[in-house]
């Protein structure tokens, strides 16, 4: 074993110890421990008011299956995965002008999104909040051409407006770097052969960027899944996440082996995205490796 | 050059073609109407947020006096910093290690450090609720700034997986013949380690501490969970003004994080900048 630690065997593991200590017992204190306990508390139950006996019960975990608790995990997926269409119809576009601009236009576009993916979390859905008001400026507009005013916020299309307006750089970063490394004579090719740039859009470009579509899809449906700020500030009494449950288990309801419970779903079903996006890379590296050969 | 730019865009300059710079420009005006509204209205001289009024910088001045703002402000700041100088160090570790050692357990270990930047926020955040709520209470009346230790601890733990992914990527381009040659010129093993590879990782540890600086500034969620009744930060100050009075004076303190923000990443990009074009 020793001789793979690395090339040289003095001191070797003197400074690998040196390395390794400080960030291994971080993460095992202030992260694995405290996961470990929330993971023992969802087998247990409660005693008073912030006491749990871990009793290996698995009675939280039939309470997700609730009826109740299952329409709000199927309201979250419906959410995410509507977020994440919207997200890709907006963002492929804007990936594609990125990808062929010039070198200060792709700095300029880059910046564009990130300046307020940059910018709190809380400013941006602030700032969503006053325009959708029904005195805000979209109502204004309406008022115009004499429609309206609409009730906008605290409804679930601003929950998807807000979720949409998060999570867009989201989706664009990953489609550019997959769109800006493809090989842009299969485009020629396709153009010259006289296809029109939707047909070739749909025929030459989504079909060769496929992978990388999928992964941003992942990447964009994983962090919105999650989110608890969105529907709580735009949302109503009716756009609840799972988030904002296991919000309310912890916080008001005081039953923290439920929600614990609650938070194991939500970490499984995340860990079953992230998973399905590496068998997905790990595929697409495959037939990429065997296309070389 | 410029008859050129007249010319019909080429077959593959899609980004001059007019349907998709018309979509450009709309994704554009949807990002950036909320927020230019959001500081032109924080100049407004009215209480009510939706009529512009005027011309003032009275809520620039409200924000100055209100010490509840300006303590949950200086909070945010000296929570970011700190977490900022451990996160690079425990980031660096973690990258250093996991690119230049093969060990028992290293593929947990991995995992483990990747895990927070995966795990959804508000499990996180519960945890966190949870470890120092029961497990490790921590004192809730510490002298400034020991009782933000709780909160600072969290952000050490979310941040440091970003800035160890920003070091590995830069690791990978170091050239291992440097350090055997430090090596064989008689330098100790960390000593090589501290004189060659750290100035090469040097641009992914600025640029690695101003994401952790960013990320701890922005946290909401689990800082929601972590923060107690003295330890107000800036994002949970400004969340309890949101819910219960709307005022300019959110769009005003909005505005200054909006501004350090912007000030914090150009710094950054010059200061990276310059770093790249040092012999790199």
């Amino acid at each position: 074993m020793n001789s793979a630690w690395n090339n040289s065997a003095s001191g070797s593991r003197a400074s690998f110890l040196a390395v390794i200590t400080a960030p291994a017992a971080w993460i095992t204190l202030f992260f694995v421990i405290p996961l470990s306990v929330i993971w023992a508390y969802s087998f247990g139950r409660t005693l008073g008011l912030t006491e749990v006996a871990v009793t290996g019960t698995l009675s939280n975990y039939v309470r997700v299956f609730d009826p109740v608790y299952l329409l709000i995990f199927a309201k979250s997926l419906v959410f995410a995965g509507l977020t994440t269409a919207v997200c890709l119809v907006i963002g492929f576009p804007y990936a594609l002008a990125m990808t062929f601009a010039s070198d200060r236009g792709k700095i300029l576009l880059l910046l564009g999104i990130m300046l307020p993916f940059w910018t709190n979390l809380l400013v941006r859905t602030y700032a969503l909040m006053a325009v959708m008001r029904t005195e805000g400026y979209i109502n204004d507009a309406f008022g115009l051409v004499g429609l309206g005013p609409f009730e906008m916020l605290h409804t679930n299309f601003a929950v998807i407006v807000g979720l949409v307006y998060v999570h867009l750089p989201f989706i664009i970063l990953p489609l550019y770097s997959t769109l800006d490394r493809m090989d842009r004579s299969l485009i020629e090719a396709s153009l010259d052969l006289g296809a029109g740039h939707i047909a070739t859009i749909f025929k030459v470009i989504i079909p060769i960027a496929k992978p990388g579509i999928l992964s941003a899809i992942m990447l964009t449906f994983i962090p919105a899944l999650g989110s608890y700020l969105t529907p709580d500030l735009l949302g109503g009494p009716d756009s609840q996440m799972i988030a904002s449950v296991i919000e309310r288990q912890f916080k008001r309801a005081n039953d923290w082996p439920f929600g614990a419970a609650l938070s194991f779903m939500l970490m499984y079903l995340t860990l079953l995205a992230m998973g399905l996006r590496a068998i997905q890379d790990r595929r697409a590296a495959r037939t990429r490796s065997q296309g070389d050969a | 050059m410029a008859k050129a730019l007249d010319a019909k865009p080429g077959p593959l300059e899609y980004s001059r073609r007019w349907p998709l710079r018309l979509w450009v420009g709309a994704v554009i005006l949807f990002l950036y109407l909320p927020l230019a509204s959001l500081v032109v209205f924080s100049f407004n001289d009215s209480r009510r947020t939706i009529r512009w009024e005027g011309f003032t910088l009275d809520w620039y001045g409200t924000m100055w006096n209100d010490s509840a703002l300006i303590d949950a402000f200086t909070n945010s700041l000296t929570i970011a910093f700190i977490s900022m100088l451990f996160s690079v160090v425990l980031g660096a570790l973690t990258a250093i290690a996991l690119w230049r050692f093969r060990f028992p357990g290293k593929g947990l270990f991995d995992g483990a450090v990747t895990l927070p930047i995966v795990v959804p926020e508000i499990c996180m955040g519960v945890a966190m609720l949870v470890f120092f709520g029961q497990i490790v209470p921590w004192p809730r009346d510490l002298v400034w700034p020991f009782d933000l230790g709780a909160i600072i601890i969290a952000h050490i733990t979310f941040s440091f997986p970003f800035v160890a992914v920003v070091v590995r990527a830069r690791l990978a381009s170091f050239n291992r013949e440097m350090e055997e040659a430090a090596r064989d010129l008689g330098a100790s093993e960390l000593r090589a380690l501290w004189d060659v590879l750290l100035p090469h990782v040097r641009p992914a540890l600025i640029s690695g501490g101003l994401l952790a600086f960013t990320l701890s500034l922005d946290d909401f969620v689990i800082t929601f969970f972590t923060s107690g009744p003295n330890t107000v930060t800036f994002p949970v100050k400004i969340y309890s003004m949101v819910r219960f009075s709307v005022t300019p004076e959110v769009n005003a303190a909005s505005t200054v994080l909006m501004l350090i923000t912007i000030a914090l990443t150009a710094i950054g990009m010059k200061l990276q900048g310059r770093d790249l074009a040092q012999g790199h």
